[in-house]
């Protein structure tokens, strides 16, 4: 009985809360026994609510069965990235220097997901600060890929997809600056969106790198990504980037179907790179969309290969500007024995980061700094510039851009945190997206040697509703997205 | 050409108020060698002429310049490391 729940998409949970066949409080309860038994294996979760989480599923099903309307994600157990604030739980960004922080408020798109019947169940792992593909930098400890233990889960937002394809929540919210909820969702085999920067309120996320950063949902189908973004878009007063644009009902647009639509493949810079059983998954899966109605057509991306050392310089450039926050004055854990205020910025800062976060604090200085700002920083905005036009004169010929995820599976523990360098070349093909500020969906594509891999549409402006379209059409014609990842394989096993 | 070199590192660290090793030192001033050689491939491209990206959404309207309820003073001073009278405490910062 409980195993059949947790095995519920968002849809069908509210669909049995809404006809009284199960109450809010059982769906949580099996989801937290779910968190319990497979949390040993999987250290998705940095902390969980079981007590706050049954008392809020409790109070929906006693005004549910006063009559009140049932809302849109009624009983839906969350996972929510350890970025976002939430009342009541601590924020840590999975960082030593903010253990044990409370926030005093709480995030708009958390806040918008409980009114709707969302039920937090606990905060996520992640790379400290957002800053990694693979949660081997998070402070605390590694998450590990349901598929295979010995396996990343890809990053920054790997608790979140862990959570989602372990079936431990059908819903967690992340956050995505240069591939942060599309990478680890191709690599845990479930579904995610990054959708148009400023579609969704920021306020209450911990700020990385604000001209890139969004946050969005990860679940098992396109489907329950619509459902939960019509929920969370939407403009904020409190968040003055947040667009103030209507926001579809995203979930009767599926209905629509792809037929008609048309994906353009840049197929030069899929040329090399891409493992092959990763690049035969995406075209089975192009071919998989045009039985669907939907025509696959070539297209360029030109500048594509300036991408990542463009988005490392920006991105460093704003997270030292935004990291300069912790000091360990207002919030935080502040360095002991330091008498004056310069060594207390100094220890606290040095004692609270790990070296990722200062390795790109110190490059995004070094970015800024005077004789190399025009060089750097201001060269790379002009070039997001060139990637956008890419993307603007693709979009001429089709609605949607599709390369691979990501140009391999999940990789080894270990594998690339000697090398820098070869950790970010991981997020080639989604960092232009952030850098464009487009919307961006990958969904899975089936398994490439035992692992899951997944497609990315990348659309124009405020069209998140083309790539769900998309990607449920896919979804309606393959069953990669439930697949379920073996329980058994479990470390110690 | 190396462009950093550990003074490079011990002058940016100074600016980023991070006080490190000299192991971290000659770690960090190695591996931003090698990632900034690699985003040199930037300078290839012919930017000229080209803005540099500018988002705009549409909702950073201004508003009216009215005063209006923020956060509690005492809510705010709760997760700091130090506090005293309603205030932030640090250490000395004037002999």
């Amino acid at each position: 009985m409980t195993a059949g729940i947790t095995q519920l998409s968002c849809a069908a949970i509210r669909e049995r809360v809404a006809r009284r066949e199960l109450s809010a409080e059982e769906v949580t309860r099996a989801h937290l026994d779910r968190i319990a038994a497979r949390e040993p294996d999987l250290d998705a979760f940095l902390a969980t609510a079981p007590e706050q989480a049954l008392e809020k599923a409790r109070r929906l099903d006693r005004s549910l069965a006063g009559g009140a309307a049932v809302p849109a994600l009624a009983g839906v157990p969350l996972a929510v990235k350890d970025i976002l604030h939430v009342s009541g739980l601590p924020t840590t960004c999975a960082s030593r220097l903010l253990a044990g922080y409370r926030p005093p408020f709480e995030a708009t798109v958390v806040t918008k997901l409980e009114a709707a019947g969302a039920i937090v169940v606990g905060k996520t792992n992640m790379d400290e600060f957002a800053m990694g593909s693979s949660t081997e930098h998070s402070a605390i400890k590694p998450t590990r890929n349901p598929w295979d233990p010995e396996r990343v889960p890809g990053g920054s937002s790997g608790g979140s997809a862990a959570a989602v394809a372990a079936r431990l929540v059908p819903l967690a919210l992340g956050t995505d600056t240069g591939g942060s909820i599309r990478q680890p969702a191709a690599f845990c085999g479930v579904s995610g969106l990054k959708p148009t920067w400023g579609r969704a309120s920021r306020y209450g996320v911990v700020a990385f790198a604000s001209s890139l950063d969004q946050v969005g949902p990860l679940a098992r189908s396109a489907q329950d990504l619509a459902i939960a973004a019509s929920v969370l878009c939407g403009h904020d007063p409190r968040d003055a980037t947040s667009a103030a644009r209507a926001v579809p009902d995203y979930g009767s647009a599926l209905g629509r179907g792809g037929a008609g639509l048309r994906i353009g493949v840049p197929r030069a810079a899929l040329a090399e790179g891409v493992a092959p059983e990763a690049l035969a998954r995406f075209e089975e899966a192009l071919r998989a969309l045009q039985t669907a109605g939907v025509s696959v057509v070539d297209t360029e991306l030109p500048h594509l290969a300036h991408a990542i050392a463009a988005y490392y310089l920006v991105a460093t450039a704003e997270a030292s500007s935004n990291l300069a926050r912790f000091d360990g004055v207002r919030y935080g854990v502040r360095a002991a024995g330091a008498h004056d205020l310069r060594r207390l910025y100094g220890e606290t800062r040095d004692q609270g980061f790990g070296p990722e976060v200062k390795r790109r604090i110190l490059l995004g200085t070094f970015a800024l700094s005077s004789g190399y700002y025009d060089a750097y920083y201001l060269r790379a905005q002009r070039v997001r510039t060139l990637i956008l036009r890419d993307f603007e004169q693709a979009f001429a010929a089709c609605d949607a851009v599709a390369t691979p995820t990501t140009p391999a599976p999940a990789f080894r523990f270990g594998e690339k945190t000697e090398n820098p360098l070869q950790m970010y070349l991981e997020d080639v093909f989604t960092v232009p997206a952030n850098l464009a500020g487009l919307p961006a969906l990958s969904v899975p594509c089936g398994l490439a040697n035992g692992l899951p891999v997944g497609l990315q549409l990348v659309g124009r402006p405020f069209e998140e509703e083309t790539l769900l379209r998309l990607g449920h059409s896919l979804q309606t014609v393959t069953t990669h997205h439930d697949l379920v990842p073996p329980d058994s394989r479990s470390r110690g096993s | 050409m190396p462009r950093i070199s550990e003074d490079t590192v011990l002058s940016v660290a100074r600016l980023a108020r991070l006080q490190l090793s000299s192991d971290e030192l000659a770690r960090f001033a190695r591996e931003l060698e090698s990632i900034v050689a690699w985003a040199d491939s930037l300078q290839a491209l012919d930017t000229d002429g080209v803005p540099p990206l500018l988002l705009d959404t549409g909702g950073a309207s201004l508003r009216e310049d009215e005063p209006r309820g923020t956060l509690a003073r005492d809510l705010a001073l709760e997760p700091a490391p130090d506090s005293a009278e309603g205030l932030f405490r640090v250490p000395r910062v004037l002999p």
